[in-house]
This record gives structure tokens, sequence and C-alpha cells, in this order.
């Protein structure tokens, strides 16, 4: 890269400055399933840092893995300075983890959970009391603290298992897909939870399959596909790299061959255009002007258009450039699965 | 290990405080073991007028049998417990702190023995209140409880192991089913040694409910182990029999960290 280009470009480097976690060729095989398939990951300190990819791409084997639940085939990591491998007990002390099965016991108060979590960690009677009031006040969850959790809401299970996680101050907080299954309000709940987090000055790892999740949290993300990180960045580098808009043709029938070729040679300005079954999409340097372009070129060849759509670069289309095909796609056929294969030993995995 | 020790006293306590939340359970394990005693002490009560059967009072001689064998049914389901907690992700919660495994499996096990223990003396007042007498006195009966908790913890592991290496409710339950019953005939709950037939009495001579089963019964009623014979406690067949129950508790206490350190690598 040259120093006259101001443009922003993905950091491929490590970034500089004390690091929250660092995995280094992390692979985990589960039988002949291949889940992490050589995973390096460096997040710095403080803030958010997203795991974004579909069902299926290793986050969560990602995160079992860095939390000390599972260890890798190969690869070493340390998380908040510590050695995943040779540290663990250091490891479990400076992190604290909320993954998808909740983990909260539905039979216990919600204050009953906090206060045993914070023995476990060692904390004395008095001190595991105060912190668990404490946190429960900000969850706002002091009026059900004495009720057993099993009669929560959802949103409300949420913070009880955020607020179990924080109990012993941890340096890293994991978030394995928080809001997965949760209402859009109680999603919006959660990001305010998770922003203030990160203010506060802790090191949020978030897993998760909603683009519009990581664009709004992340600092900086990740995007995890078929066991690897195929690129980072902040999310305004990721967009930054696709420089203008992002058009979308939806045709009414599946799009014959060299339709993208015929479309990059009558359409002026039109990067790289991609075919995929009846739609077309394409980069363009001004959408508004090129859509006429478009359709006056699709209509020479006669196919008729259901639809077009012009939008800023997102992530979603970060994600189809860098792997090559859309991500809710990726996301249904979920293959190869994201930990061992389904033969019922994976309870752990409710969704 | 001093650590891990006092780590299981949390989840001892979250455990018993989980099944203090579940009335019907609580019910169900209390009625249970008055049932067994009531019921097989009328069924099979005209056992005692079989030529050869050493004594008078059956509810007597079955009642430390119902114990153990109430202690060992229990305890027999404790996996069942391990999987709801495995599928909540309560298990894989505690596993990434700085508790440890044998942390989280002791507080199990203390969870059972206390039950154990509630159910025994509830079984003794009711014996007691049908007639029954303890000549072994409190000796006698602390012996009772220390071969039931044992007993309970061996069968309790086994348990455990099966749920963490099958992951189903369905082996758990299946596999405990098979075992229980015929174990139990297999010993002597209901019926004198003397008077089963001489392949069973090599059988039961090997089967560890029935260690537990003459040890409590000895202690208790101040009686031989072999019924036939005069006198009082054989203390050194009990503190025989004791030694070989605590063997087994501890290997199969070994085999559940196994199949626990088995299942952590397939998470």
């Amino acid at each position: 890269m040259s120093l006259t280009v101001p443009s922003p470009a993905p950091s491929d480097e490590a970034p500089t400055g004390p690091l929250a976690i660092d995995a280094r060729g992390l692979v985990k095989r589960y039988g002949p399933v291949e889940a992490l398939r050589g995973l390096d990951l460096q997040v710095p300190a403080g803030g958010v840092f997203g795991l974004l990819g579909p069902n299926g791409a290793g986050k969560s084997t990602t995160v079992k893995i860095l939390t000390t639940l599972a260890a890798p085939t190969a690869g070493s990591a340390t998380v908040a300075g510590a050695d995943i491998a040779r540290e663990p007990q250091l490891v479990r002390r400076r992190i604290g983890v909320v993954s998808q099965a909740s983990g909260t016991d539905v039979s216990l108060t919600g204050r009953e959970n906090l206060v045993l979590q914070g023995r476990i960690h060692g904390l004395s009677k008095a001190e595991a009391i105060a912190r668990a009031e404490e946190l429960l006040g900000q969850m706002a969850l002091s009026a059900d603290q004495d009720r057993v959790v099993r009669g929560y809401s959802g949103g409300m299970r949420r913070r009880v298992d955020i607020a179990t996680a924080l109990m012993h101050r941890p340096e890293v907080l994991f978030l394995d897909e928080p809001t997965t299954g949760l209402d859009p309000e109680i999603r919006a709940e959660m990001w305010q939870i998770v922003r203030e987090l990160a203010e506060g000055g802790m090191t949020v790892l978030l897993t998760t399959h909603y683009l519009e999740e990581a664009d709004q949290l992340a600092g900086s993300l990740a995007i995890v596909d078929r066991g690897r990180v195929v690129v980072k960045g902040t999310p305004e580098e990721l967009k930054g790299q696709l420089r203008g808009d992002a058009i979308v043709v939806e045709l009414t029938e599946p799009a014959p061959d060299g339709v993208a070729a015929a479309l990059q040679a009558s359409v002026e300005g039109l990067g790289e255009a991609t075919v995929d079954g009846r739609l077309v999409r394409a980069r363009v340097e001004h959408g508004a002007t090129a859509t006429a372009r478009i359709l006056q070129a699709l209509e020479a060849r006669r196919l008729a258009v259901a639809s077009i759509t012009v939008s800023r670069p997102s992530l979603d289309d970060v994600y189809l450039r860098h792997t090559g095909r859309a991500f809710h796609e990726a996301d249904q056929a979920a293959d190869p699965p994201d930990g061992p294969p389904e033969d019922g030993r994976r309870p752990e995995e409710h969704r | 290990m001093m650590s891990t020790i006092a780590q299981s006293r949390h989840f001892a306590y979250r455990s018993l405080l989980t099944l203090w939340r579940q009335p019907w359970w609580i019910a169900v394990t209390l009625v249970q073991p008055i049932v067994w005693l009531v019921l097989f002490g009328a069924l099979f009560k005209s056992v005692t007028r079989i030529p050869g059967f050493a004594g008078d009072d059956f509810i007597q001689y079955i009642a430390p049998g119902v114990i153990v064998m109430t202690s060992f049914f229990s305890a027999g389901w404790a996996g069942m417990g391990l999987l709801n907690d495995i599928q909540e992700g309560v298990v894989a919660r505690f596993l990434v702190t700085p508790a440890t495994r044998t942390a989280q499996l002791l507080g199990k096990m203390v969870q059972g023995a206390v039950s154990v223990v509630v159910q025994a003396l509830i079984i003794i007042v009711l014996a007691l209140l049908m007639g029954a007498s303890f000549p072994g006195g409190v000796p006698g009966i602390l012996v009772l409880l220390v071969v039931s908790v044992l007993m309970a913890t061996a069968v309790a592991s086994l348990s455990f192991a099966l749920a963490l290496a099958s992951g189903k409710e369905e082996t758990v339950i299946a596999v405990m089913n098979f075992f229980m019953l015929p174990l139990t005939f297999l010993s002597t709950s209901f019926q004198q040694k003397q008077l089963m037939p001489d392949w069973m009495q090599t059988v039961v001579a090997f089967n560890p409910l029935n260690w537990a089963i003459e040890a409590a019964r000895s202690a208790t009623l101040d009686v031989p182990t072999d019924l036939t014979a005069a006198g009082g406690t054989d203390w050194g067949a009990v503190g025989l029999r004791l030694l070989w129950l605590a063997v087994l508790a501890v290997l199969c206490l070994r085999v559940t960290n196994m199949a626990f350190r088995a299942y952590q690598r397939k998470v």
C-alpha cells in the first residue's frame, strides 16, 4: 500500500498495543469434521470485537476454545495474557462467558445465581452479595431478584446471564450470539448493555450471525467463514473497500450466461458483477445514473426485470466479496456444522 | 484439593436448593421408601415361617435392606439431573470458572448423600413405629448411614458416567432399569442367603448391594453377617464390607472423572 493513498485499508497485521486475545492457527476437528481450519485472531484490549459469520462458520467453536471449554486440535492462543493450554485456570479467572445456552440455573433466583457464581470465583459471601446487588441494579433486575429465573422473560434471563458472567469483574467478556432468538426491542436493549460495558473499558468478544448487530456494535470485526477468518477490519474500512453502491437486479427468470460480461461491457463504471440464479449483483460508482443504463442493457437482451435496488455498501456486500456467496444463503446452508456432528452429543447447543 | 472441597460446598448448596424447590420430588422421595417398607413387609411377611429363616420380625429384617435399596435406586437416577444441567448449559458455565470438574461432581454427591440420610432416618423411625427394634443402637445406625452413602456414591458415579458417555436420558433409564431390580433380588434384601439356590448364593457374594445390606443389617440388628451363626455384630466382617464399598466408590468416582474428561473432549 502506498503512503499517498489516504483511504483506510483493512488492517491485516496484528494491531499494536496490548492484545486481549491472540489466537494463532487454531484447528479443531470433530472426527471427520473440521470446524476450524487455521483460524488467526488478534483482538485489541478494550471495545467490542465482532466475530461475524453464518451458522456453522466456526464462531462457537472458537469461543469454546478461547474460553478453555474445548481444547484445540492444533494451534495456540492467549486470552487476557494467559495461555489457554498451559494456564487455563488463569484464563478462567480473567474471562466472563455468556454462552448461547444461557447456563443459568432456572430453579434458583436471579440473586442466588449471581451469588453462587461469585462464590465459585472465590468471592467472600459478603463480597458476592454486594456485587450481585450492584449488578442486579445495573441490569434493572432488582425488583425480580428474589424470584426464580424460570419465571423470567427472555430478555430478563439474558440480563441475568450477562450479570452472572460479570460477577468476578472479568477483563474479557465473551458473548456467544447473545441476541439470537430475542425480540427486536430486547435486542436493542442488549446492544445498549454491550455498548455500556465496552465504554467501561472491558474487552467484549461478540459472535453474531446478524450483520446489522456487528455493524452496530463492533469497533472492529473479523468475518469467519468455513473455519477461517477471511477478512478483518473496522466496519467502515471493510465497507470502504467496496467503492460505490451495490446494485441488485432481480430478473423474472434465471440469468443466462454472459449477462455479467455484457453488463460490464455496456455500462460505464460498472465494477465486478456476479450472477446468482435470478439475481445479478454489481458495484458501481454512481448507483443512480447506472440504473438506467443497466435497465437499457438488460432490455436490449430481452431480459425482463422484476426489481432493482441500489444501496450503500453493507457488511452483506463485504461478506459476498470475500466468500463468494451471499450471507443469508451461507447462513441457511450451515455446512459444515459448527462443532461436532449432530449425533445427539451436543446437548449444550440449545437454540 | 482444599479449594475443590470448598468449591464443592457451593455446588452442593446449589443442588440442594434446586431439589428443595421441587416439592413433588421431595414428596415422592419421602413416600417411596415408606411404600417399600409397608408393601414388602406385608407381601413377604410369610417368609419368616419358612423353615431355616433366622429371626421372626420381618420388618426389622428388611428395614436395613429397604434403606440400602432406596439409596441405590435414587442414586441410579443421578445422571438424569446431570443431563439436565448439561442441556441447560449449566455444566459448561461452571467448566469455564476456576472450579474443578471434581468439585462439580462432589457437589452433586453431597446432595445425594443428604437425601439418602434423610430417607434412611425416616425409614428407621417408621420401622420403630411398626414394632421393629435395632439392638445395634447408634453405632449400628451410623454404619447403616455410611454404607448407604458409599453405595449411593458408587451408583451415582456410574449413573453420571453413563449420562456423560451417552448424552441420552433413554440410555440412563434403560441401563439403570436393567440393573436395579435384578441386583435387588440377587441380594438378601427380602430373602436370607441360606434359603437361596446355591448358584445364587455365589452371585450374591459378589453383589455390592448385598455387601451394603449385610453390613447394615449386621450392625443395626447386632447379629453376625451369617445369620445362621450365633452371636452379635461381626465387626471384622462389617469392616471388610465397608472397605470393599469404599474401594468401589473411589473406583466409580474415577470412572466418572474419566467420562467427564472424555465428554469435554467432545464439546
